[in-house]
Parts: C-alpha cells; sequence; structure tokens
C-alpha cells in the first residue's frame, strides 16, 4: 500500500496492458501474429502481463465493424470476442491481474449490465472494472433494439445516471443477506435484499438484483472521453481516466486539467489515477530502438493505409494519389464527413486539418505515407529497457501521468519483451510492484479509494 | 446399434428441490464461487455427461408465478448463467455448456456476440437455452416495457394467451437474428493477405439486415464466426406455442411429459408442429424429457428422501417435469422405455447437488452404456484431429453458412 503522507516515497507507477487493437497500431502482417479471436491469445497476452504484475489487461469495444467509403474496411485488424463473456474466461486462467473491460453505457440497461459485471466480479474474486463508453451515433444504434436514440449532449447524462442505478443494484445486497442456516430453515436475513426504485431522467427502475455485489462492490470505473464533458465526468465518477495525451508536455497539462476538478467533487488528487495509452520500441542502444520504431511505423502504415487515413479528412476517395507522393491539392468534400464509420476521430474541420498538413508535409518534405506516420505513430517509449524504464518514471514523479496503458502491436507476443526487460528495470528504481498482494482486488491494485461509493459507506454512516 | 442415447443435466442452484440447499452435502453458501460451479460442470464431464444446461432467470427467483415472493426460506440469487459457462469453458475439454439466456428484455446483438464468444473460448461446445420473461417485476427491473400481469390460473383457463404468444414471437425473432448474426461473418473471411493488405475481405463479411416487429440489427458480428458456426439451440416447452417455437427456431426442445401416453401426445404434436414450420435450414428437431431425479439405492430410501425434503419445504415438490425418485436402475429403465417411444435423450435435473449429480455419473451413466443405449464416452482428442463439438456429439452437421450463396448486400458506394 502506498502511504500519501510519506513526501519521500517515489510514487508507484501503475501499468495496463492493452490487448491489440482493431486499427492499424495492430501489426496482423507480422510472421509471429496469432489469431484475434483464438482464445490462447487471450491467456497469452493476460498471463503474461500478469507475470509483469500488471494493474490490468484492458480490452476496447466497438460495436460494429467499420467501414470506409460504404464497404467494410480490410486493411486492419478486425474481429472481437463478446467482451464480458471474454473477461469471464480470462478470469479462469489467471489469479491476480485486473480485467477491464469497455462496455457502453448507452446499448446496454444498468439492471442487466449491473448483473453481469457483478457476476464477473464474483467469478474473478474482485478484479473486474469497467471502461464506461458513450458513443450514440446512428452507425453503431442500428445494430440495437433502439437504434439511435440518445441526443449526444445527453451521453454522459445518462451514463452518470446509469452508474447511479447500477451502484443501488450493487449494493442492494445487505451483506449478510445470506444466513444459509440449515438446521433453521432459514435461507435470507429478513429485508437482506432490497429492492431498488429509480426513477430519472433515463431511467424508470424497479427491481432487485439476482446477486450481492462482488467483492469490489462498484467494479473500478474507467473513463475514456475527451471533450470537458467526459473530463468532469471522470472528475467525478472514474477511478482511472485512459488518455491519449503521451507527449510529456500534452500530458502534463492534461494530467493538471483532470486532477485539477477533483476538489470541486470532494476528491483528493491520488482517486483518480490517469493512464495514458502508449506504444514502445526496444533495442540494446537507443539508436537501436529508434531504427525499430521505425520499422514498427512503417509496417503500422502501408500506402493504403496513409491513403485511408487522408479519406478521413478529405471526405473523397484518393486511391489516385501516390503514398509516396506528395499530399492532394485538392480540398476535403464538405459532404463527406461520414466516409469512416466505426471510429471516434473524424477531423472538426476538414478543410482547417488538410490545410495544416499540407503546410507541415511541405515544410518538412514529406510523402502521404511519411505524414501520416509523423501524425501517428505513438512510440513514446523508445530505448534500451533502462532508458524506457527511466521516461515511465519521469512522467510519474513529475505528474504526466499515473502509469500508461502499454499498447503492443503484435498479438499475443507484443509484451513478452516489456515484461522480460522494462519490468525488473522499474522494480529496480523501486517505482514498481515486485509481486501481487494475496487477495487484493483491482481496486487494491490501482489504490482506488472505497468499495461501493454507495454500498459500505453509506452503511457505515 | 441403437442411437445414442443423448444425457443433459441441468445445474440449477443447489439442485431442483426448493429444500436442497438444506441438505448436508449442500454447498448453498458458494453459489456465487466459482469453484462451486466448476466443480460441478468437472463433475458432470468426468461422468461422461453431453452437455449441462446452467439455469437461469432474468429476475430473482420466485415460488409464485410471473411475481416476486419474499420468501426466506428457499435459496435465492444466481450469477449470470452466459458468464458462468465462459469461466469454466478454458478449464474443461469436453463437455458441452448451455447457458440460459433471456430474450425479453436483452439485446439481441450482445447475446449473439456473447454465445459466438463462448463458442470460441470452448472450441465449440456451446449452446444456448432461450427462455422469455413474462413477468411484470422483470419488465421492471429495465423499465422499457410492460408485461401485464399473469396469472397462472387464468392462463390456463386460456386467458393472456396473447402475451405469451407475443413473447414468443419475439423470441423466435431473436434467435433467427441471433442465427444471422452469427454466420454474417464466412469461415474464410480473414485472409491476412500481405501483398494486397488486406486483413479481412470484405466480401465474406456480410450485413445482418434483419427487420423484424421487435428486433432489427443492420450491421456484422463484431466476432468472427466460431467454431460451431451456429452453437445448438435448445427450448424448454410446456405448451403448444413453445412446442411451435422449438420447432421453427430450435435445434433440440426439452418436453415433460409425466406418462408414455402424455409421451406420445407430445411427441405427435411436436411433429407435427416439425412438419407445418420447421425451415430447410435446420435439421430434424431433436426431442429430450425433463426428469427431476432423486436417486437412492433403494427405491424405499428414495421416497423417504424426497419426503423429508418435501417436508423441510412445507410442501410436495411441484414440478414441470415428472419427479423420478427411485433407485439408478429403475431410472435407466425409464430412459430406455423413453427412447423406444422415440426420444433423442434426456436431460436429468437433480433434486439435490452434488448428491444426485454424482450418482448420475457414477451409476447412471455407466448402467446406460452397459444396457447399449450410450457409448462410453471417448477420451480426449486424436492428436491432428479438431476437438469434437457439441454438434459434433449431437449428431447434428456443421450448419451451412445463411449468407453463402446470396450476394453481399451493401449500403451503395461513396463515389469518388
Ligand atoms: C483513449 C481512448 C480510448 C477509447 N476507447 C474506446 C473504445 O474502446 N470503445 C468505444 O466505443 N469508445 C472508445 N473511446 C471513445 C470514448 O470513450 C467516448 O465515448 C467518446 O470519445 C465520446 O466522448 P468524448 O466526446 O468525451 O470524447 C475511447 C476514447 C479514448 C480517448
Amino acid at each position: 500500500m502506498t502511504t500519501p503522507s510519506s513526501l519521500d516515497a517515489r510514487r508507484q507507477v501503475h501499468l495496463a496492458a492493452h490487448f491489440p487493437g482493431v486499427n492499424n497500431t495492430t501489426l496482423w502482417s507480422d510472421p509471429r501474429s496469432e489469431s484475434q479471436i483464438a482464445f490462447s491469445s487471450f491467456r497469452h497476452f493476460a498471463q503474461n502481463a500478469e507475470r509483469g504484475f500488471f494493474d490490468y489487461l484492458f480490452l476496447a469495444e466497438g460495436l460494429r465493424v467499420r467501414e470506409h467509403k460504404g464497404r467494410i474496411y480490410e486493411a486492419d485488424v478486425a474481429g472481437r470476442p463478446n467482451t464480458l463473456a471474454i473477461l469471464a474466461a480470462v478470469a479462469a486462467v489467471t489469479e491476480h491481474i485486473g480485467l477491464v473491460g469497455t462496455l457502453s453505457a448507452t446499448f446496454n440497461e444498468p439492471y442487466e449490465l449491473a448483473r453481469q459485471l457483478a457476476t464477473a466480479d464474483h467469478l474473478s474474486g474482485g478484479r473486474i472494472g469497467w471502461n464506461i463508453v458513450t458513443t450514440s451515433d446512428a452507425f453503431h444504434g442500428a445494430n440495437f433494439r433502439r437504434g439511435a436514440f440518445l441526443d449526444r449532449d445527453q451521453r454522459y447524462v445518462r451514463a452518470a445516471e446509469f452508474l447511479e442505478v447500477a451502484d443501488r443494484f450493487w449494493s442492494s445486497w445487505a451483506p449478510d443477506a445470506v444466513v444459509a442456516d440449515k438446521a433453521s430453515g432459514r435461507f435470507l436475513a429478513d429485508g437482506g435484499v432490497g429492492e431498488v426504485e429509480h426513477h430519472g431522467l433515463h431511467f424508470d427502475v424497479t427491481g432487485r438484483a439476482t446477486l450481492p455485489g462482488g467483492p469490489q462492490g462498484r467494479p473500478l470505473i474507467v473513463q475514456a472521453g475527451d471533450s470537458a464533458a467526459g473530463r468532469d465526468f471522470a472528475a467525478e465518477h472514474a477511478d482511472v481516466i485512459f488518455s491519449l495525451h503521451s507527449e510529456f508536455a500534452d500530458a502534463q497539462r492534461f494530467y493538471a486539467d483532470v486532477k485539477g476538478r477533483l476538489p470541486g467533487h470532494g476528491r483528493d488528487e491520488d482517486s483518480l489515477k490517469v493512464l495514458p495509452a502508449i506504444g514502445f520500441a526496444l533495442g540494446d542502444s537507443r539508436a537501436e530502438a529508434e531504427e525499430k520504431a521505425r520499422e514498427i511505423a512503417l509496417a503500422q502504415t502501408s500506402g493504403a493505409t496513409a491513403i485511408a487515413f487522408l479519406e478521413r479528412v478529405w471526405g473523397r476517395d484518393l486511391t489516385e494519389y501516390d503514398p509516396d507522393g506528395p499530399l492532394p491539392p485538392i480540398d476535403p468534400d464538405p459532404a463527406g464527413a461520414g466516409i469512416t464509420q466505426g471510429r471516434a476521430n473524424n477531423a472538426a474541420d476538414p478543410k482547417a486539418t488538410a490545410d495544416a498538413w499540407r503546410e507541415r508535409a511541405e515544410a518538412e518534405r514529406l510523402s502521404i505515407r511519411e505524414l501520416v506516420i509523423a501524425l501517428t505513430a505513438r512510440h513514446g517509449l523508445v530505448g534500451t529497457p533502462a532508458q524506457v524504464a527511466a521516461e515511465i518514471d519521469r512522467f510519474v514523479q513529475e505528474r504526466a501521468s499515473d502509469g500508461f496503458v502499454i499498447v503492443g502491436h503484435t498479438n499475443p507476443y507484443g509484451l513478452d519483451e516489456f515484461v522480460d526487460t522494462v519490468v525488473p528495470e522499474l522494480q529496480e528504481r523501486g517505482v514498481y510492484r515486485r509481486s501481487y498482494d494475496e487477495g487484493a482486488t483491482l481496486r487494491d491494485l490501482i489504490g482506488a479509494q472505497g468499495r461501493s461509493s454507495v454500498g459500505s459507506s453509506a452503511a457505515v454512516r | 446399434m441403437t442411437r445414442n442415447l443423448h444425457l443433459a443435466v441441468a445445474l440449477e442452484g443447489t439442485g431442483w428441490h426448493p429444500a436442497s440447499w438444506r441438505e448436508p452435502a449442500a454447498r448453498p453458501t458458494e453459489i456465487f464461487t466459482p469453484g462451486y460451479w466448476l466443480d460441478l460442470v468437472r463433475a458432470a464431464e468426468a461422468g461422461g455427461v453431453d452437455f449441462v444446461t446452467i439455469e437461469d432467470s432474468f429476475g430473482l427467483q420466485s415460488s409464485r408465478f410471473g411475481a416476486a415472493d419474499d420468501r426466506v426460506d428457499q435459496l435465492r440469487g444466481r450469477l449470470d448463467a452466459l458468464l458462468i459457462a465462459s469461466y469454466v469453458a478454458p478449464r474443461i475439454s469436453r463437455i458441452g455448456l448451455v447457458p440460459t439466456v433471456t430474450t425479453t428484455h436483452t439485446e439481441p446483438f450482445h447475446v449473439a456476440t456473447a454465445l459466438q464468444t463462448l463458442d470460441h473460448v470452448s472450441e465449440g461446445r456451446a449452446g444456448w437455452q432461450p427462455r422469455i420473461s413474462a413477468s411484470p417485476d422483470d419488465a421492471a427491473s429495465v423499465g422499457r416495457r410492460t408485461v401485464p400481469a399473469l396469472d397462472l390460473e387464468a392462463y390456463r383457463r386460456g386467458e393472456g394467451q396473447a402475451i405469451v404468444h407475443e413473447l414468443f414471437d419475439e423470441a423466435g425473432e431473436v434467435v433467427d437474428a441471433v442465427r444471422r448474426v452469427w454466420d454474417s461473418w464466412e469461415d474464410d473471411a480473414i485472409v491476412r493477405d500481405v501483398d494486397s493488405g488486406r486483413f479481412l475481405d470484405g466480401e465474406k463479411v456480410h450485413y445482418t439486415e434483419f427487420e423484424g416487429r421487435y428486433v432489427r440489427i443492420k450491421g456484422a458480428s463484431i466476432t468472427p464466426r466460431s467454431p460451431q458456426g451456429q452453437p445448438p439451440v435448445i427450448a424448454l416447452a410446456h405448451a403448444t406455442v413453445p412446442f411451435e417455437f422449438a420447432a421453427a427456431h430450435a435445434d433440440a426442445v426439452c418436453i415433460t411429459p409425466h406418462t408414455p401416453e402424455q409421451l406420445r401426445e407430445i411427441l405427435a404434436e411436436v411433429h407435427d408442429a416439425e412438419a407445418r414450420l420447421r425451415p430447410t435450414s435446420l435439421p430434424p428437431l431433436l426431442v429430450y424429457a425433463d426428469l427431476v431425479v432423486l436417486l437412492e439405492d433403494n427405491a424405499e430410501d428414495a421416497a423417504a428422501a424426497l419426503e423429508r425434503l418435501d417436508d423441510q419445504a412445507g410442501d410436495t415438490l411441484a414440478s414441470d417435469a415428472l419427479v423420478v425418485a427411485s433407485t439408478p436402475a429403475a431410472l435407466v429403465e425409464r430412459l430406455r422405455e423413453g427412447q423406444r417411444l422415440g426420444l433423442d435423450g434426456f436431460r436429468l435435473r437433480p433434486a439435490r447437488l452434488p448428491a444426485d449429480l454424482d450418482t448420475i455419473t457414477r451409476s447412471v451413466v455407466p448402467a446406460l452404456e452397459q444396457a447399449g443405449l450410450r457409448a462410453p464416452a471417448p477420451d480426449g482428442v486424436a492428436p491432428g484431429t479438431a476437438p469434437r463439438t457439441l454438434r459434433d456429439t449431437l449428431g447434428l452437421e456443421r450448419p451451412a453458412n445463411l449468407f453463402t450463396h446470396q450476394p453481399a448486400l451493401r449500403d451503395s458506394e461513396v463515389s469518388a
């Protein structure tokens, strides 16, 4: 346990392991790359991360296969398991590591998701976390009963109310609800299972949970939106914020921003951990690592990938342009904003973005492919294992992050080298655990407060 | 040789008798722990059972039909069955896993991908027991629609049939939609073609395009087609509407005859429904009978054990399925007779867990093998061969993809 009061104690590093996802960071063409769906891949990835004493395994989720120019997008890895089902299965082949899944507050209902998350928390011995996402567009809605029913400005309002109702279900069984006295024949304590009644803006719910809350009560809550509303939501409700701000100065600004929102919600700095996503490239020397990073970036950005990347901003077909040539002189099509479906990052002002990119490409003499590599490659951690460990430590000590979500780029062996070489360096520096505490929950690993925010704390009062 | 009699065990709480939790061997405080379920499934697997169903209900158990009770003397509470199955899947190797997943308030898209995932994780041993939620309480716990209260006596007089009709119509749509989602990726959709830079062949990923009265799903699954393609769908049915649901949508139906005459009548009704409603995409419907079993070495002990449990429960055991409190030998005779009358198998509901499951695996399965009703379960997987799937075990061929002979449906391409 870290003791926040001891000023000289070095701030501890938290690491999460991002299962390689469905975008071009994942190198499916690498000869060592294996199935994206076979359970053996999940088993290896999770067990390796556990060998490296990571806080948690992280799984993203997208509820529709991505499309580009009206067709299924073919160039990236596609296909994933159902988040809850795979978390339950991974729980059976791991013992200590946390298991965080991305699940929508829009296309689920609190009663059912609370039941599923509580089940997973029971099955894993208190190791479950929920990355709450709020996408509500019509593209994803088309796979669900209600379609696109939620206004965009309501997405976090619904998410907050969702969590409130879920909390009520997680704490609705009294701690001593199950008596199970065989002799007297009493199974439940009187009033042991409370009825949840909630009438709000988004939910109108009356019911009883089919199970007591899991060992954590409320699973660990992770948030990954970047808007002001998203940051406020995280500051009020989340234990971890998953960000894309991995460049040092930008990361420090983001860190200060979200931590600065905490006092307004009566929370202290350590109650919300900031973990940016980051890739890595390792070598015996910095030069070797940089060479490797270049190779990875090239492999991640095929000509077709680079053209598709530009098409997302230009909103039109650009396949006639040479990826190794200059940027298209024509302007974006204002009507083409929805050219890519199923990913978050559509440019707000395509014309301005295109102009800026053209300017940069001209100034730095970059081809289309080189520009895309410069824009997207996120190998923040490049160097020898000792250098990478020092860089992680610097981020944490200087309050640019509380650690990282490490993104492996091959599946399932992509984090093996990191665990073999960087983890011992972090341990050597005294900023990383050397073992898991027996019986620790994910909340314990992260150093998050509480059990349920309403459950046991309310009962103590 | 006669066809292998299929044998399933239905896992529910501490057993199907409401007083089972008070038995000395019962582990009622462990029903929320993973080890409890792993032990039960492993015992069933070691004993040669073909598959287990893991029972579930959308809402808390109740002794009242379609409404909550406030009883504190019976076991209450359960984990989500699909997640129990997902948890045990990596740690077992032969037995089929068939969780109950409800259709009324759940999202068919999530149901589809969850079952596909169970099939991937179990390497082809997933199945699905769909079930409706007919209670107003279940509906209120979600709060998106209301289901009128159903009174069992009124229902038996023929009232409230419309609601049940509607819930089963919807369940039928859900199963159809789910099957389309399961098939939306062809088996070879993932091409990993380095030369063309394509991970996926988009022509082999199909829009589900399901448009029903209750369910609409536009897109393909997010999960690639699973080892079995379509995990077997196994439905419990007691009356005409669910018989028709099973005939039109399921791979197997579990029925609840109490006498040989009833068995003949139900079989005739099921086969009639099959003749009228079975789509050509489905193989002949397998028919199993459910039995609640309480087994002791001699019949008097079994009767006494049941009486003791009934006394503790304060009522005689009321069950949709026939209660057989008897010896393993007498049970085997019933199973033989059932097979002779046309059943493909049985699903046994142990009155007491783990006691009656232990007797099934220790005595009933070997006796069935000795009687030539079942071949001994094959051990493990021969090197170089695909693992035996649940469909293999049940004699169901791997289904052709529903989309294979249809051109891909696409939105019009965005022009340059
Ligand atoms: C680092 C990061 C990871 C994300 N991962 C997912 C994901 O796996 N699935 C998803 O549906 N949305 C994901 N999102 C989207 C957000 O969670 C959020 O729902 C969306 O960005 C809208 O919120 P915002 O406007 O606050 O950004 C991610 C966002 C970020 C910043």
